[in-house]
């Protein structure tokens, strides 16, 4: 049995519930994500990663259950708690006919960054792109934008961090310089960053902790390793496909047994 | 509510409107193109009716500015919003600590000065172009640009909240609303020019008032402070259903989870 995790809880879901017109998108979903933890949520298309991080950025309301940040319920601190939270999301964008510095600047001045120009200028230093600082938002490729995203992500120096697909639509190049960045200001920073993707190299790569979805409920959880040992599979890419097509992951001499 | 909060919402609109400068043009183009036609409507009436019409007809001018400071205060809020659903920012600004209040008041600020521009450019152009003075109405202009502007602002919460609700398929709703009420505020005619039935509809909402006291205050240079009770009165009504409707619909699409499907389209 795995010792318990002492570190201070940041976010955490209690019985989470989500319907659409009767269908539970989330089904009494609950998780703890500790501070400096990085905490992979997976699952096929509709499994409900997209619902549960809605709920968790107060974009949607859940149907039942509780949510906290910070020890506070998430509704009612919802400013409080968004001042040391941020997003990036792979299907967000920043206004794009405004330059990068236009764009990092706005939201340095609402996070109330002191120092904006240096602290923008010191992020876009990390993730390798500070010549992209007066080019057009709209212009960029989709690499460039993603760091620029991160950029605007990192900027409030949040101590909660919700990524979702960080590294779609990036070559594998720029997908492992974004991954060893987040890596980077994480363990710096001793961030907790609740991650989703569908690239299995990312969640191997970043992951403390993983949680497999499917049909709203968590079916899997633990570590990559634990959860690749329990299912007698050779990668989380195996381990997501037995998830995605049977809803569940059969220990292989169960399985065995069964037939 | 922070002054940061708002001053930076609003700092991203001017990047906005300086980096494309076609956005600027459409505040000016627009009303001016108006004001020439009716300028001109006015110059050729003035020049063949009697002396007392013709000073009348310049009722259509002072009506066509007054109007632009409702529809561009109206558009502030409205098209700021549809800025952020276009460029797909919106999901950015509903999870940076932004409260409802601030965002809003970041548009009403945009929508200030767009007004402030076109009403100085179509001002200047009346002037020039039409003898026809703005300043004429004296400090009344005062009252009339705040209860126009404030009744524009709940118009453009209406407008928001509209679209909202039904999703980008009614984003022509954004120049709509305000055409929806101009046939019964009495922009460009007399309340009782009106049919009887339509007059009590008309004095239930706050430019009417105002487009009333404008004729007023040109044909007697002062104006029934009943008038103005009536607007300002109106406007706090309207302007608190406007933010509870806005406030209840956000609530709605969060409840629904339509915001995010709403943001992401």
């Amino acid at each position: 049995m795995a010792a318990a995790d002492t570190r201070e809880v940041i976010l955490e879901a209690r019985e989470l519930t989500r319907e659409f017109d009767g269908v539970k998108a989330l089904d009494r979903f609950s998780f703890k994500l500790h501070r400096g933890e990085v905490l992979g949520l997976l699952g096929a298309n509709g499994a409900g990663k997209t619902t549960a991080m809605n709920c968790l950025l107060g974009l949607t309301l859940p149907t039942s259950g509780e949510l906290e940040a910070f020890g506070k319920p998430l509704h009612a601190h919802r400013i409080e708690i968004l001042r040391r939270a941020n997003f990036s999301s792979a299907y967000t964008a920043l206004p794009g006919n405004l330059l990068v510095w236009q764009n990092l600047l706005v939201f340095a001045r609402i996070y109330g960054v002191p120092n904006p120009k240096q602290k923008i200028a010191e992020l876009l230093d990390l993730l390798e792109i500070p010549h992209l600082d007066k080019r057009v938002t709209g212009q960029l490729s989709a690499g460039e934008s993603t760091r620029v995203n991160l950029v605007k992500a990192f900027l409030n120096d949040p101590e909660l961090l919700m990524l979702d697909e960080p590294t779609a639509s990036l070559d594998p190049d720029i997908a492992d310089k974004v991954r060893k960045v987040v890596r980077k200001v994480q363990r710096e920073r001793s961030i907790g960053i609740l991650y989703t993707s569908h690239n299995m190299r990312d969640i191997e790569e970043v992951c403390d902790r993983v949680i497999f979805l499917h049909k709203g409920k968590i079916v899997c959880e633990g570590t990559p390793a634990q959860i690749m040992a329990r299912s007698s599979s050779n990668s989380l890419e195996d381990v997501f496909i037995k998830i995605a097509r049977d809803g569940e992951i059969v220990d292989e001499p169960e399985k065995e047994k069964a037939s | 509510m922070s002054f940061r909060i708002i001053s930076a919402l609003v700092l991203r609109y001017l990047f906005l409107y300086t980096r494309t400068p076609m956005r600027l043009v459409e505040l000016v183009f627009w009303p001016l193109v108006d004001l020439v036609v009716w300028g001109n409507v006015t110059v050729f009436i003035q020049k063949n009716s009697d002396a007392q019409f013709g000073g009348f007809i310049l009722f259509f001018l002072g009506a066509m500015i007054l109007w632009d400071i409702l529809f561009r205060a109206q558009q502030g809020v409205a098209i700021s919003f549809l800025e952020d659903v276009w460029t797909r920012n919106l999901l950015n600004v509903f999870v940076a600590p932004v409260r409802t209040a601030e965002y809003l008041s970041a548009t009403f600020a945009v929508g200030f000065l767009r007004i402030l521009v076109t009403v100085v450019v179509m001002s200047l152009v009346s002037w020039i172009g039409y003898s026809f003075n703005i300043f004429q109405l004296q400090w009344w202009l005062l009252p009339f640009f705040l209860n126009l502007m404030v009744f524009g602002w709940a118009l453009g919460m209406i407008s928001t909240a509209l679209i909202l609700r039904w999703g980008q398929a009614a984003e022509s709703l954004a120049w709509a609303v305000p055409f929806f009420i101009q046939p019964v505020v009495c922009v460009f005619y007399r309340v009782e020019d009106m049919p009887a039935w339509a007059q009590p509809i008309a004095w239930c909402f706050p430019a009417t008032p105002i487009f009333e006291g404008m004729r007023e205050v040109m044909v007697t240079g002062v104006m029934s402070w009943n008038h103005l009770w009536l607007a300002g009165g109106l406007n706090v009504i309207y302007l608190a259903l406007a933010g509870w409707l806005f406030a209840w619909v956000l609530n709605l699409t969060r409840k629904r989870g339509l915001l995010t499907k709403f943001a992401t389209q």
